[in-house]
């Protein structure tokens, strides 16, 4: 009988705990949703503001804060497609060309160095691995100056070959670092194994290494589209004739010293330009999955 | 099969010897095992076999032929990793088929090839899995199939066992001994596991420290241990050692008694006697009866080991059978006989037969 009686007790307690840490974690959820929310407004604020500029006149852009636009101006769109002495089809083309060549140069280039980094061995490797980590302490206008004159002499100026030849040299040290550490994670058993098996080293790298390696791969990719992509600096300086912009160098002429600027049409350009980013994202980030290479050891 | 044959073969890594200079001897379709304490060097032994690791003087030979300079796909030998190392982004089919399609050869042997091994080790319906839709022992199952496709003159082994749980354990070492008579290949297999080793081997070399301190068939090792360290090594529970004065034909232990040595036991001076748990009779019959005090049961259903406190303050291990009564705190007499007892001179080595009878 007594212990009938405190099986209820203790069944009554249990419930009662089970609800105030059901109460608590309900309350806690919703302040972290709340606070997510409103931190996720602030940082995506720019973007929706850039949105709703892109459907307004130009003289309520600067004029309100609102997200809302009164009336959409669609023809802004249309308008700043051909804004410009060039059409963006020819500007978005140039990205395209310039972005693919880029992130196909950057992925083979930096892929070979850092599996001859992270897996082979040659004399200086310490030294010459090194060297490269400082390259990424270098800023990129201390270099700009000699680079643009070493392009000038080989004729190269006016030309993509300055955006994109240096990208099949391996000349991105943070995408090979990137990729030494996922290549140091995969068990090197593995190539050991492909050695008896009677690999060479391009063979392991082919055939091993790279199929296990698509998340760094595709880290990568996506890091060298975005830069690539958005990349105003370099394009400034290489390129002269307006038929050879990239997006960026187009969207800067929608900003004009002499005249008034139609901001309505470059905000719109804008979010176009944005849409590859967002869709080579997309596409690509699926590959980011983990934890494949050492399913096939213990 | 090959026979391999190492001579004064030497590894260091940087200014560390490794390998101090080996001399080993394997004989076609012979199954040795490596075995000694981690560190002692076996599984780099295993690698410069294989060819995964350079060798700093010396020489192997796989048969007729110094292998030395040959890559590790040119010394027709195949090697099962203890992490199995399967490709993880190919099938169980492409592992198996992935050396033989890099040496060229026509798919309809490849084919012949894979399906016999699958066959064999009985992974048919696994053939299209990926390795991370296996279990433990199915890996290990397809990493020695990858292995056999081969058809090598030579396998290796590095403790293929190690990661897997007891019970698959003994099953896969079960199928692997099958496989050996059945392929009568010659085989090397690092272990650091005596029961694999005792078991499956018809030789076994103990490594300590980058030498080979002893070879011989497990008979041999167990009964005629060459040294002290082969001695405590080999067997489970371990060898009990006392200290004794050797004078007049007995050994003076301290603290305990005199034992007569028996015939052919040439020693002088101080002598180590080695006596394993199982030779240690409890009660009084031996050649000498030591006094002390149980310290510890350890009961395993079969058997029990009993830790014996001795006057002495040493502490002896002994095997008993499961059933026998025997309570922690109670005084207990053991006996020992001099002819059961293993002797080591001052330097550790073996005094007396080292003969190879066997059982």
């Amino acid at each position: 009988m007594t212990a009938t009686v405190m099986d209820q007790d203790t069944a009554a307690i249990a419930a009662t705990l089970r609800e105030a840490k059901a109460k608590r974690a309900r309350r806690a959820a919703t302040l972290k949703h709340i606070f997510l929310v409103a931190a996720s407004f602030v940082m995506i604020y720019p973007l929706l503001w850039m949105l709703a500029s892109s459907l307004k006149p130009d003289n309520q852009i600067f004029g309100q804060l609102g997200l809302v636009p009164g009336e959409p101006q669609w023809e802004n769109y249309v308008l700043g497609w051909n804004a410009l002495p060039v059409s963006f089809t020819n500007f978005f083309w140039n990205s395209a060309v310039v972005t693919v060549l880029s992130v196909i140069g950057n992925v083979i280039s930096c892929s070979f160095a850092a599996y001859a980094f992270a897996r082979l061995e040659f004399n200086g490797k310490t030294l010459w691995f090194a060297l490269m980590m400082m390259t990424l302490m270098v800023p990129y206008h201390v270099v700009l100056i000699p680079q643009y004159l070493l392009f000038l002499q080989l004729g190269w100026v006016d030309t993509y070959l300055p955006l994109v030849v240096p990208r099949f040299l391996a000349s991105d040290a943070f995408f090979i670092f990137l990729m030494i550490q996922f290549f140091r994670q995969l068990p090197r058993e593995l190539d050991e194994a492909a050695m008896i098996d009677g690999c060479s080293p391009f063979k392991i790298y082919w055939a091993i290494i790279l199929p296990l390696s698509i998340p760094a791969m595709a880290t990568a990719a996506i890091f060298s589209f975005i830069w690539t992509w958005e990349d105003f600096l370099g394009p400034l300086v290489y390129l002269n004739d307006i038929k050879d912009y990239t997006v960026p160098l187009a969207l800067r002429m929608f900003l004009s010293q002499d005249s008034v600027s139609e901001y309505g049409q470059m905000f719109a350009m804008s979010v176009l330009s944005i849409l590859p980013i967002i869709l080579f994202f997309v596409v690509f980030q699926r590959l980011i999955i983990r934890g494949i290479a050492m399913s096939g050891m213990k | 099969m090959a026979s391999v044959t190492l001579s004064s073969v030497v590894k260091a890594y940087g200014n560390v010897p490794v390998i101090h200079g080996i001399d080993l001897a394997v004989n076609s379709g012979e199954f040795l095992v490596l075995v000694g304490p981690s560190g002692c060097g076996k599984s780099t032994l295993l690698r410069m076999i294989a060819g995964l690791e350079e060798i700093n003087d010396g020489t192997i030979a796989i048969g007729e032929r110094i292998v030395n300079d040959l890559p590790a796909s040119q010394r027709n030998l195949s090697m099962v990793f203890q992490s199995y190392a399967l490709y993880p982004h190919m099938s169980v089919r492409k592992n198996l088929a992935f050396g033989l399609t890099n040496l060229r050869m026509p798919k309809d042997e490849i084919s012949r090839r894979v399906t016999e091994a699958a066959r064999i080790l009985q992974i048919e319906p696994l053939m299209e899995r990926k390795p991370r839709q296996l279990s433990g022992g199915q890996k290990q199952r397809v990493a020695i199939g990858r292995a056999i496709v081969r058809e090598p003159q030579l396998f290796l082994f590095d403790e293929p066992l190690s990661n897997l749980d007891a019970e698959l354990r003994v099953q896969m070492r079960v199928e692997l001994a099958g496989l050996y008579q059945r392929l009568g290949t010659t085989m090397i297999y690092v272990t650091h596991d005596q029961t694999e080793a005792m078991t499956m081997a018809t030789r076994i070399v103990v490594l300590n420290k980058g030498v080979v301190e002893q070879v011989g068939t497990p008979y041999e090792l167990y009964n005629f241990p060459c040294n002290r360290f082969v001695a405590t090594f080999i067997g489970s529970p371990k060898m009990n050692m006392l200290e004794a004065t050797t004078a007049d034909g007995a050994a003076e232990i301290a603290g305990i008694g005199k034992l007569k040595l028996p015939t052919g036991i040439p020693a002088k001076g101080p002598v180590s006697i080695g006596i394993r748990p199982e030779q240690i009779a409890i009660g009084d019959g031996g050649d000498l009866a030591i006094p002390g005090k149980v310290s510890l049961v350890e009961y395993l259903g079969s058997e029990i080991f009993v830790y014996v406190q001795l006057a002495s303050g040493e502490r002896l291990l002994v095997q008993a059978p499961g059933d026998a009564r025997i309570r922690n705190g109670e005084p207990i007499t053991l006996s020992i006989s001099g002819h059961q007892a293993h002797y080591f001179d001052a330097n550790g080595q073996r005094i007396g037969p080292k003969g190879k009878r066997q059982g």
